[in-house]
């Protein structure tokens, strides 16, 4: 198993509601959980990956998942099964989707 | 018609109790996952595969779980076996009207050795206790990973069991009993063979589910209904009289399939006379046949 943790800065949109989980850990697949945390602006991620030696493919995505949200004050927890990046962008889209119900 | 089948246990949880009414014990934010699994260095989920707690279904307060087939076979681990118990035992304490188990597990999570061994038996004592307890405990089996091992077991300590055609109920698995007995016993690719023997179908003809349901949400959720009240009729509350019955019928169940290794062979002993067409009927046809010929507890043959 690997961690990795993301912080990304000065995000414009604040989260709010009750925490969410998306998604299964099942092989190539992840569970995606979502709250509202106090991170001064922040949107903090973390993954625990069965998938070890993927970290600059993680931060690519993870740089893309922000573009699109700008999320701030949120804190995102991933436990993965060695999904594919696209897998993950659409999970990461559908827990802020099941939170916001917006669309980027 | 929504698939119960297709649905993840999160998605089967809104679908069965009254909308907006399941409030989550222990939810995935507390983060109580599997320590075992963590020390063997392998994925863990937030909520150890399992959603527990109480809701409302058709008014009734009404105590759940639900096993994510997703996350190892929904196999049952300390933790997700704690969770279990810890609802059941509350459902208890609050007096709960009834309790649904939305089952789908391989049975106990070997990685966990003697912890996931104990929390199954745990699990079957909790759920007694709560029969003991007058309360009504339905077991739901639809799900693609079906319902094997220890909680194959746990499934039918339950009042009643209700399938689908799709849902798979046994002790051990098709690949456990062909990598221990060898394919010639049992072909575990066989698809036809392995739903011939595990599949809701066969359940309800052999006695182990009272009601077989379409796989569809609706139903499931209308056959729960139907069976509290039902239970609650009859009075729900353990008896000696009632584990008498059920020991008869699985007495007779035994002398009826002496000798016989072919589900088909036994659905003909029990007068079904084209047995080669039961896996094609639709569930309205299968019911009305079924009804016939089916081993029921606490009727003669």
């Amino acid at each position: 198993m690997e961690t990795l943790q993301f912080r990304f800065e000065a995000g414009n949109r604040p989260l709010a509601g009750m925490p969410q989980l998306v998604g299964v850990v099942g092989s190539g697949n992840l569970e995606v959980l979502i709250e509202p945390a106090q991170l001064n602006g922040a949107c903090e991620i973390e993954v625990r990956t069965a998938a070890v030696g993927f970290g600059a493919t993680w931060e690519a995505v993870m740089a893309d998942f922000h573009a699109r949200w700008q999320l701030s004050d949120a804190r995102i927890s991933i436990n993965d099964m060695g999904a594919t990046p696209a897998v993950v962008g659409l999970r990461l889209d559908q827990a802020v989707e099941s939170l916001t119900g917006g669309t980027p | 018609m929504s698939s119960y089948l297709e649905l993840t246990a999160r998605q089967r949880i809104p679908a069965i109790f009254d909308a907006g009414s399941f409030e989550e014990f222990l939810p995935p934010s507390a983060r109580i996952a599997s320590p075992h699994l963590a020390q063997l260095d392998a994925p863990v989920s937030f909520d150890d595969g399992v959603v527990v707690g109480r809701g409302r279904l058709d008014g009734m307060t009404v105590f759940g779980a639900a096993q994510e087939g997703g996350f190892m076979g929904g196999a049952v681990g300390e933790v997700h076996g704690a969770k279990l118990v810890g609802m059941l035992r509350r459902a208890v304490d609050e007096n709960a009207d009834a309790v649904v188990l939305l089952l789908e597990s391989g049975g106990v999570r070997l990685h966990e050795a003697n912890a996931g061994l104990i929390a199954v038996s745990e699990v079957m004592r909790a759920m007694l206790d709560a029969r003991d307890a007058g309360i009504p405990v339905v077991a739901l089996v639809g799900g693609s990973n079906g319902c094997f091992g220890g909680m194959g077991i746990s499934a039918r300590c339950a009042n009643t069991v209700i399938m689908s055609e799709e849902g798979r109920l046994a002790m051990s698995g098709p690949e456990v009993i062909e990598t221990a007995s060898g394919v010639e016993e049992f072909d575990s690719r066989d698809r036809a063979l392995v739903w011939r023997t595990t599949g809701g179908k066969h359940r309800y003809l052999l006695g182990d589910c009272q009601m077989l349901v379409p796989d569809d949400t609706s139903a499931f959720r209308q056959a729960a209904i139907g069976a509290i009240a039902e239970i609650k009729a009859a009075g729900s509350r353990l008896s000696l009289d009632d584990l008498l019955r059920e020991q008869d019928m699985l007495t007779r169940r035994i002398a009826l399939a002496e000798g016989l290794a072919e589900p088909m062979d036994i659905w003909r002993r029990l007068g079904i006379a084209e047995p080669a067409s039961v896996p094609m009927l639709d569930a309205d046809a299968f019911l009305a046949l079924a009804s016939r010929h089916r081993v029921q507890a606490g009727k003669g043959e």
